[in-house]
């Protein structure tokens, strides 16, 4: 690719006046996508012109009459197949069966998933069941931390439960054991523990947020005094409790209300990807950006970040800065609101007038702004957010201080380093390792895999057997949360049980019975565990108050009245003289600074065997299976690197070596690095994927170091990014030079506007080549008498967090193709977040549209099918019908949008019999050689049709929600009938800002968008 | 010259192009007898059960209800195979020395599901629901024929979609009346023309024929 490679001159690296350029020289084409498409290189053209660019025969190397042979061939032998008679199969009914089970008919279990990537808050799930098979996760519409959406991790988590390579038994010093024979190993061990008072007796866990699991902690450090229990995260909250330390005096849980804030900063925070309550504040946030029409008001976003992110993407105004550089600028704000005494200047990379129109914003909405510090930040930068917050007077209106969620919070890079100390020093003999992975994820000068050599017994408890099980005298798998009880808390503290969906399909045990066993209770299940705890806790001692609180609160998936009462919590009077003086500064001269985050899909690592997030293309980055060092594009071509190349990372004698990617609206002088690949046992999937961050992180510098050499090795490494794959083209059949002398603004894919010109123009995103066009056309049209589906896509709304994309995986068994096929081109999933940028490349704008299958009434591919396998039914859809497709790719050929996928190989995993346990009964798994797109979920349609009609009724609106719409935090997807004037989908799409992609070829989508409104502030020249 | 050919090769050319055109033709009518008949399609074909579970005896002579086994059939897209301990309702009272019942007592003392044989099934990309169907007055008796008159169950109809087709285009029919959907023994009467079109306006019966109604 010539966009990052070799840019002719012999230097390497991108040659970014070429490509500004050819930005300047785009005319009114003001919309990009990547780099590669404004080099205009041989490989995007291939993209763009073709919907499968490579050919598999010249990949393969077969010559083309050999093609031919083969075909004839297999067309013969295609036609025997039909002949096979239905294989005899039996029934097996129930001997007695269970209650509510109807064969045919799912259930739905209210359950809740301990987010390790939402700070340990939980998710509130409802769990699709089919015959005792959990398939498909749905948010909880009554917990407060999902209000009914998801992420895509917790989509994705279903498929961990089926994943073969999970660790299934019970191992001792690397042979098959059992729980039994654990328990007769544990016994003597722990009578000897209690005689010398639990001394050398140590566990390590991550944050215990489960008051179950606190209470067992309690009692066992009770049992066995001098016995320690350490905590750590990889993608810790430290920087939080400290911050908090400083700011307060003590840890709290911070809760914000984004529906009450007109004015949000965010230091460095991805308020709306990560973290606790990241699900909730999406919605939230939005809530305040969804424009019924011009007169609507609109929430105002600041963004300072050292990494691009999704809140990123949202912010009216975005500045990146270094990492180590926002505590400067957290600083410079609050010292021009007056909250702290001036401290160092902030960077000279912070324009003075975008730090004082964010400083006057603030001061002009005391009570109604709010400022977000970074989880990554230091504990200074959420001292002086929290600092901010209460001098502005927005505690108790848009943030609240509750109790911590944790049952211990305690500095865990502290904990962790007294724990490894002990090791070394030798004074520990008995460590139970409870669901972490520490060999992989600690900190590279903690060398803690050679410190956890020195004690005698290492007990592990762990999904997969992993670099730390390997490690271990004995290895517990630990159920998955859908086959185990348990309890956690949300964002605010509400409690959720964990309710099993399935018994352990393996001889998983679950941390409560693990830690219940060390007491000496072996024997108890985690029900009990769970339920004897809460029995203490309830206010009503009598047995049926309980039990009805018990049931209520685990039918309803949250227990009612649990969440914390918010605290009035004062900042220390000596904060000034608490923060430190000297902030992190970068090394500056040239030198590079490098950022660790946790990766967005398969987080700090935990997820890496996970295929649907491997293959779930990462924001801005849009790769899949792999994490790369990130470099803006200035930085590269600095250093005369281009994506792709391999480099060696060099950080304090630390080395690793790792693939290089150009990204967008970096900061300068720094790399972003993310943790969770590199595994050597996660699995099949994840396995020697990516490249191993943590070998480079040390404690001293968790989330920022200065100081990073680079050393180019010569290689190079294919990166599988799907963000140049099903490219919509924008030109059309002008050519490049032509419409750019024009000032042809080209087929406005993507139309947006500022709330400023929305107001003078509500109908902006209207274009009038459309009214031409529509309503001709050579077939007859279609009557729609019934139901006429339709979705509405509001672009104002999509934050890009990809849950839609896993949902629809997971919904409509959607098979992963594994990377040399992502390479290709051969993704499939049926619904893709398209990114957009506009503007320079230090810092454009991004826009992101969700784009599946616009269902098309005059579709493009319908009339090409030579078979009839793609067909328009009444109420409106472009039917697929798998078994009369054989092949021949002509409607993906003619699609203009590029939804349709195709199944070039068997990509659907008909072998492995655990992973038949995820499919969705209710949709075919398509074979070799048949297209497939997205269905509107007619699976979902016909359900709820039958439904009706069984009551003699017509469908209400809303009863029939796709995947799509169920997943997303923002509701940025709406499916209804267009026939009902009165749906929501109809509403929708009689707004002003309604439009269809490329509506001037007369394909009269049925999908239509929203256009984005974006509220800069008017003094920053937005 | 001579001619290389004799004369007969003419006719031995135009045998074995006109011949193999009719062979063509044979073969297909051939095949496609072959796809219609009970070989293929197992239609009129008793299946030997671990029970020999007799519809005739239980439907028709004694008169149980379909519902009694199976439950779901007015709820779910499956009908329901009845659980074992359905089977014990009765038969823990009577027969219970039978040999001919061991099974099913051994598979409600061990647990272990008796496993019948299918004898109506559909390819995997055919979403069918019985409960729909029951709702809109089509009988068991209209796809599973006359159920009570089978000692050992056989599959009646042939269950291809051409087959299906003859009722989803017209639907007149074959629509009985609510109340008789569950009667093995009910005959369309004279005016099934009047009647039937009568029903399909009065249960909004629509003629579903495009793809998805099946397959998705």
């Amino acid at each position: 690719m010539t966009a990052n490679g070799n840019n002719g001159t012999g230097k390497r690296g991108p040659d970014l006046d070429a490509l500004r350029r050819r930005l300047a020289a785009r005319g009114g084409r003001q919309y990009w996508q990547c780099l590669e498409e404004l080099a205009d290189t041989p490989e995007y053209r291939d993209f763009l012109h073709h919907e499968f660019p490579h050919d598999p025969a010249k990949e393969t190397g077969v010559p083309r009459r050999d093609v031919l042979k083969y075909m004839a061939a297999s067309a013969a032998l295609a036609g025997l197949s039909a002949c096979t008679k239905l294989p005899e199969e039996k029934i097996v009914p129930y001997v007695t069966p269970p209650e509510q089970v109807i064969p045919g008919k799912p259930l739905f279990y209210a359950t809740a998933m301990p987010a390790p990537h939402g700070g340990g808050a939980a998710v509130g799930l409802l769990v699709e069941s089919h015959l005792g098979r959990p398939t498909k996760i749905e948010g909880n519409p009554q917990h407060p931390g999902s209000l009914g959406a998801t992420d895509a991790i917790a989509q994705a988590s279903v498929l961990t439960l089926y994943d073969p390579d999970r660790s299934p038994v019970v191992v001792r010093e690397g042979r098959m054991s059992n729980w039994t024979a654990f328990l007769r190993f544990l016994t003597p061990i722990l009578e000897d523990r209690k005689r010398i008072r639990g001394a050398g007796m140590r566990f390590l866990s991550e944050s215990v947020i489960s008051p179950a699991m606190g209470a067992q902690m309690r009692e066992l450090l009770a049992m066995y005094p001098e016995a320690k229990w350490h905590q750590w995260e990889p993608a810790g909250r430290d920087a939080a409790r400290e911050g908090a330390q400083l700011a307060f005096g003590r840890d709290v849980n911070t809760v914000y209300h984004l529906d009450k804030a007109d004015v949000i900063v965010s230091l460095d925070a991805d308020f709306l990807r990560q973290g606790p309550g990241a699900i909730r504040y999406a919605r939230e946030f939005i809530s305040r950006r969804k424009l019924d029409g011009p007169e609507s008001k609109m929430n105002r976003l600041y963004v300072v970040e050292a990494a691009p992110s999704n809140t990123g993407a949202m912010a009216d105004h975005r500045l990146p800065l270094r990492a180590t550089e926002v505590a400067g600028f957290g600083r410079a704000l609050a010292a021009a609101l007056g909250v702290l005494p001036g401290g160092p200047a902030a960077s000279k990379n912070v324009p003075q007038k975008w730090l004082q129109v964010v400083a006057r914003e603030l001061d002009s909405h005391r009570g109604s702004s709010l400022v977000i510090p970074g989880e990554y930040q230091p504990p200074a930068v959420h001292a002086m957010a929290h600092a901010i917050n209460a001098a502005l007077g927005n505690s108790g209106k848009t943030v609240e201080y509750t109790d911590s969620l944790e049952v211990d919070p305690v500095n865990q890079a502290e904990s962790l380093r007294a724990l490894v100390s002990d090791m070394a020093a030798g004074k520990v003999d008995l460590l139970f390792l409870i669901g972490c992975n520490p060999v992989y994820s600690v900190p590279a000068d903690f060398e803690f895999k050679a410190h956890l050599l020195n004690v005698r017994v290492r007990v592990h408890l762990g999904p997969y057997h992993d670099e730390t099980a390997e490690q271990c005298n004995w290895h517990i798998p630990e159920a998955h949360y859908l086959e185990s009880w348990g309890d956690t808390r949300a964002y605010d503290g509400t409690v959720a049980f964990i309710q099993p969906l399935i018994a352990p399909i393996y001889e998983g045990k679950s941390p409560l019975e693990l830690l219940a066993a060390v007491q000496g209770k072996a024997g108890q299940t985690s029900h009990d565990l769970v339920r004897n705890y809460w029995k203490t806790q309830h206010v009503a001692k009598d047995e049926k108050a309980f039990e009805a609180f018990w049931e209520t609160s685990l039918h309803d998936g949250v227990a009612a009245g649990t969440a914390f009462p918010p605290k009035v919590t004062p900042v220390v009077a000596n904060l000034p003289a608490r923060l430190p003086v000297a902030l992190p500064t970068s090394s500056g001269g040239g030198a590079l600074e490098v950022a660790f985050r946790p990766d967005p899909t398969v987080f700090d690592g935990r997820y890496a065997n996970n295929g649907w997030l491997q293959e779930l293309p990462k924001p801005f980055s849009t790769l899949t299976w792999d994490n790369a060092a990130m470099f803006s594009p200035a930085t590269a071509e600095r250093l005369g690197v281009s994506s792709g190349d391999v480099l060696r990372l060099t950080l304090a004698e630390r080395v690793t070596t790792a693939p290089a990617w150009v990204l967008p609206g970096l900061p300068d002088d720094a790399v972003t690095l993310h943790l969770g690949y590199g595994r050597r046992r996660a699995g099949r999937l994840g396995n020697g994927q990516g490249f191993d961050a943590y070998a480079l992180r040390a404690s001293a510098g968790l989330w920022a170091a200065p100081g990073l050499k680079i050393q180019p090795t010569g290689e190079t490494y294919r990166l599988a990014a799907t963000q140049h794959h099903h490219i919509v083209d924008r030109e059309g059949h002008r050519a490049e030079e032509e419409s750019a002398a024009a000032n042809d603004p080209g087929r406005g894919i993507v139309r947006a506007a500022t709330l400023e010109e929305f107001r003078k123009n509500p109908a902006f995103a209207k274009e009038e080549e459309e009214e031409k066009t529509s309503g001709l056309s050579l077939y007859p049209g279609f009557a729609y008498t019934g139901y006429s589906w339709g979705l509405s896509v509001d672009m104002q709304s999509c934050v890009g967090c990809g849950a839609c994309v896993v949902a629809c995986q997971a919904e409509n068994n959607i098979p992963v193709v594994g990377k040399h096929e992502v390479l290709a081109g051969r993704e499939m999933h049926w619904i893709r977040v398209d990114t957009y940028y506009r503007g320079e490349l230090e810092n454009p704008e991004t826009y992101y549209q969700p784009v599946m299958c616009m269902q098309c009434e005059n579709a493009p591919c319908e009339g090409v099918c030579p078979v009839g396998a793609t067909v328009h039914s009444p109420e409106g859809l472009n039917e697929m019908v798998y078994n009369r497709c054989v092949g021949t790719r002509y409607c993906s050929n003619n699609c203009p949008y590029k939804v349709r996928r195709f199944n070039f190989l068997l990509f659907s995993d008909w072998t492995t019999p655990s992973l038949f346990g995820v499919r969705n009964p209710n949709v075919t798994v398509r074979s070799r050689g048949v297209m497939e797109k997205c269905t509107y979920c007619v699976q979902r349609i016909q359900a709820a049709k039958i439904e009706s009609e069984k009551q003699d009724r017509k469908l209400r609106d809303g009863e029939i929600v796709t995947a799509c719409q169920q997943a997303c935090p923002t509701e940025a997807i709406v499916f209804g009938n267009l026939n009902d004037p009165s749906s929501r989908v109809s509403r929708l799409k009689a707004r002003e800002r309604n439009y269809g992609l490329l509506e001037d070829l007369n394909t009269r989508p049925r999908t239509t968008y929203l256009a984005r409104v974006r509220n800069p502030n008017p003094e920053l020249g937005g | 010259m001579a001619q290389i050919f004799h004369r007969s090769t003419n006719t031995v050319a135009r045998v074995s192009i006109y011949g193999s055109l009719v062979a063509l033709l044979a073969l297909s009518f051939a095949l496609y007898g072959l796809s219609a008949s009970p070989y293929y399609t197992d239609v009129n074909q008793p299946k030997d059960q671990p029970v020999p579970f007799s519809h005739r005896h239980h439907a028709g002579e004694l008169g149980i209800d379909c519902r009694y086994c199976h439950t779901s059939v007015e709820e779910s897209s499956f009908a329901g195979i009845p659980p074992t301990q359905t089977c014990m309702t009765c038969h823990s009272q009577i027969w219970t020395n039978s040999a001919m019942l061991e099974p099913v007592r051994a598979s409600y003392r061990s647990g272990r599901s008796l496993e019948w044989i299918r004898v109506n099934a559909l390819p995997d990309f055919v979403y069918f629901n019985h409960s729909i169907h029951v709702h809109k007055g089509i009988g068991c008796t209209t796809c599973h024929g006359p159920i009570a008159e089978m000692p050992l169950t056989w599959k009646a109809n042939t269950l291809q979609m051409s087959w299906c087709l003859g009722c989803h285009r017209a639907p007149e029919k074959f629509v009985r009346p609510r109340d008789q959907v569950f009667n093995p023994n009910y005959q369309p009467p004279a005016d099934q023309a009047v009647l039937g079109a009568q029903l399909v306006k009065e249960y909004q019966i629509q003629s579903l024929t495009n793809c998805s109604t099946c397959h998705r």
